[in-house]
């Protein structure tokens, strides 16, 4: 028995745009366990979610930190997902 | 408080100013503003929206910071980024260091920039005769940030 794990997401600039999208709170499937995992489920929701799709330029932070699509999700987390960032 | 996120301007010449006050030990202050162009990529800019990431922002601002005071003996950081709507003119940024010598607080300054240029959860969004759009991402950057990871030696050999 696999115990539920919801995560908060979190998407910003021209994807939230995109996505129509700002925040979303789920319940991810068993699979789902990594950031890469997450990113290339949202992405399969199909049209505008396409823009997470694999070659779009997309970066990730778990936690409120950057990181790798390899990172390991855990219940309660905060993901976010954003373009490069252009501040300075 | 060194490091600041805030939709209000500042004031150059008193955050200058107070990098090195009651401090004797300071003999340098390099300083850096980064203001709002009204040109951007062939198209005339009328106004600027920054958008950022509340709470990330401010924490990958201050481990920029200590990043800073780990590679160079610094004696005061101030770090200060707006958001909202700007105009051309406005001041977007402000990096100020003050340290012993001109080496290290020019150093930490450019550093301090660069890396915030490419880690900290800023998004400019220009107005423009054609609508508004997103600026993109410049490689130029990603290698403006890459080049500390390889100076990371000469700076070791010179402390």
């Amino acid at each position: 028995m696999v115990k539920a794990m919801k995560v908060k997401i979190l998407y910003f600039a021209s994807l939230r745009e995109a996505l129509g999208c700002s925040r979303e709170e789920l319940e991810l499937s068993a699979e789902v366990t990594t950031l890469g995992a997450l990113r290339a489920f949202l992405a399969s929701r199909g049209e505008s979610w396409q823009a997470l799709g694999a070659g779009r330029n997309v970066r990730a932070a778990l936690n409120q930190r950057m990181a790798d699509p390899e990172a390991v999700l855990a219940a309660g987390d905060e993901v976010a997902f954003f373009p490069p960032v252009t501040g300075g | 408080m060194s490091v600041s996120v805030q939709e209000a301007d500042f004031d150059t010449g008193a955050e200058i100013a107070a990098l090195s006050a009651g401090r004797p030990t300071v003999g340098a202050v390099a300083s850096f503003v980064g203001l709002v162009r009204d040109v951007n990529d062939g198209l005339s800019v009328s106004a600027m929206a920054l958008e950022h990431y509340p709470g990330m922002t401010e924490q990958a601002l201050e481990e920029i910071e200590d990043e800073a005071r780990g590679r160079w003996m610094l004696d005061a950081v101030r770090i200060i980024h707006r958001f909202g709507t700007l105009a051309p003119g406005d001041q977007i940024v402000f990096v100020g260091v003050a340290g012993a010598h001109r080496g290290e607080a020019f150093a930490a300054c450019e550093f301090i920039m660069d890396y915030l240029k490419t880690r900290a959860p800023f998004w400019k969004r220009e107005e423009t005769p054609q609508g508004a759009r997103w600026v993109d991402a410049r490689d130029a950057d990603d290698t403006a940030a890459a080049r500390w990871a390889e100076d990371w030696d000469d700076i070791d050999q010179r402390r």
